[in-house]
C-alpha cells in the first residue's frame, strides 16, 4: 500500500507535475473531492515557496495510512536560505517576497496536519498530511 | 505542455476559457496577452471561464485579481464564471476572497451579467455627457 515517489522541484513546470501526482495520490487514498482539492492546493503553495524562496528542492509523495485511515503524506524540502522567524512567516499576509503572504498559513488551514522545520542557512522542510 | 491560452473576440467582448493546469509563466503570459488584446480590440468586457480549473491557488487567484484591476483601468469589465464548488471552498479556506472580481455560475449567466454591466456603464456615460451639455449651455 505504501508507495513513495520523489519528484524534483527545479522549475515552474515541476509544480504542475507535483499537483498532478498529488491529485493521483489523493484519489488512491479515496479522499473526497473537496479534500483532494485542498491537499493539491496546499502542495502547490508549498512547492512554489520552496522553488521561489528556497531555490528549489524536491517533493516526496507517499500513499500511506494514518490511524487506520488512508492518507496522502507529502514532504517538500529545499536547501535555500531558510526562514528566520517561522512564527512570523506563518501569519496571514506576511511575505518576504512579493506574494500575498497566504502560502504557509493558507496551506496549514487546508491540511489535517502541518509541520515546518527551518533554520537560517539550513533550508526548509514542510510536511503535509491529509487523510480520509 | 500548452504554451498559450486562446482569447476569442466576440463583438465588444473577449472570451477565454482556461482548460489546462497552468504553470506560473503561462498565467503571467495570459495576463499580458489579455491586456494587449483589450487595448487592440477596444474590448468593453472580458469573460473568463474557469470551469475546467481543478485548483485555484494564491498565484492564480492573484492573476485573476490583476486581470480584473488592469481591465478596470482600461475601461473593460471582467467576469469570472464556472468555478467548481470544491475550488471555491478551498479558495476561501486558503484566505483568498477574490475581492473586486465579479463572478457568475456559468457562461450564460456570466455573459448576461457582463452585457448588463457594460450597458449600465454606457448609460452612465451618456447621462454624464448630457449633464455636461446642459451645464455648458447654462454657462453661455
Amino acid at each position: 500500500m505504501a508507495k513513495k515517489e520523489i519528484l524534483p522541484l527545479k522549475q515552474e513546470t515541476d509544480i504542475v507535475l507535483i499537483r498532478q501526482r498529488v491529485r493521483q495520490s489523493a484519489e488512491v487514498a479515496k479522499l473526497g473531492l473537496v479534500s483532494q482539492t485542498k491537499i493539491v492546493t496546499a502542495a502547490s503553495e508549498i512547492a512554489r515557496n520552496a522553488l521561489i524562496y528556497g531555490g528549489g528542492g524536491e517533493c516526496v509523495i507517499e500513499d500511506t495510512a494514518r490511524n487506520g485511515r488512508s492518507a496522502v503524506h507529502l514532504v517538500i524540502t529545499d536547501q535555500g536560505k531558510g526562514i528566520e522567524d517561522i512564527n512570523k512567516a506563518m501569519v496571514d499576509g506576511y511575505t518576504s517576497g512579493n506574494g500575498l503572504g497566504l502560502g504557509l498559513s493558507g496551506a496549514k488551514r487546508l491540511v489535517d496536519e502541518f509541520a515546518i522545520e527551518s533554520a537560517p542557512g539550513k533550508g526548509t522542510r514542510v510536511e503535509l498530511w491529509k487523510w480520509r | 505542455m500548452v504554451d498559450k491560452i486562446p482569447i476569442l473576440k466576440m463583438g465588444k467582448y473577449l472570451l477565454l476559457s482556461i482548460q489546462v493546469d497552468m504553470h506560473d509563466q503561462l498565467a503571467l503570459d495570459l495576463q499580458e496577452d489579455l491586456t494587449n488584446q483589450i487595448v487592440k480590440h477596444r474590448a468593453k468586457g472580458v469573460l473568463i471561464d474557469i470551469s475546467s480549473l481543478e485548483i485555484v491557488d494564491s498565484f492564480i487567484g492573484r492573476m485573476l485579481s490583476h486581470i480584473a484591476n488592469v481591465s478596470r483601468i482600461l475601461d473593460a469589465k471582467v467576469i469570472v464564471v464556472g468555478m467548481q464548488p470544491a475550488v471555491a471552498i478551498t479558495l476561501v479556506e486558503l484566505g483568498l476572497s477574490l475581492d473586486g472580481i465579479a463572478t457568475a455560475l456559468n457562461v450564460e449567466k456570466g455573459m448576461a451579467r457582463l452585457e448588463q454591466m457594460v450597458a449600465d456603464d454606457e448609460l452612465l456615460e451618456l447621462a454624464r455627457g448630457e449633464e455636461r451639455d446642459t451645464s455648458a449651455k447654462a454657462g453661455d
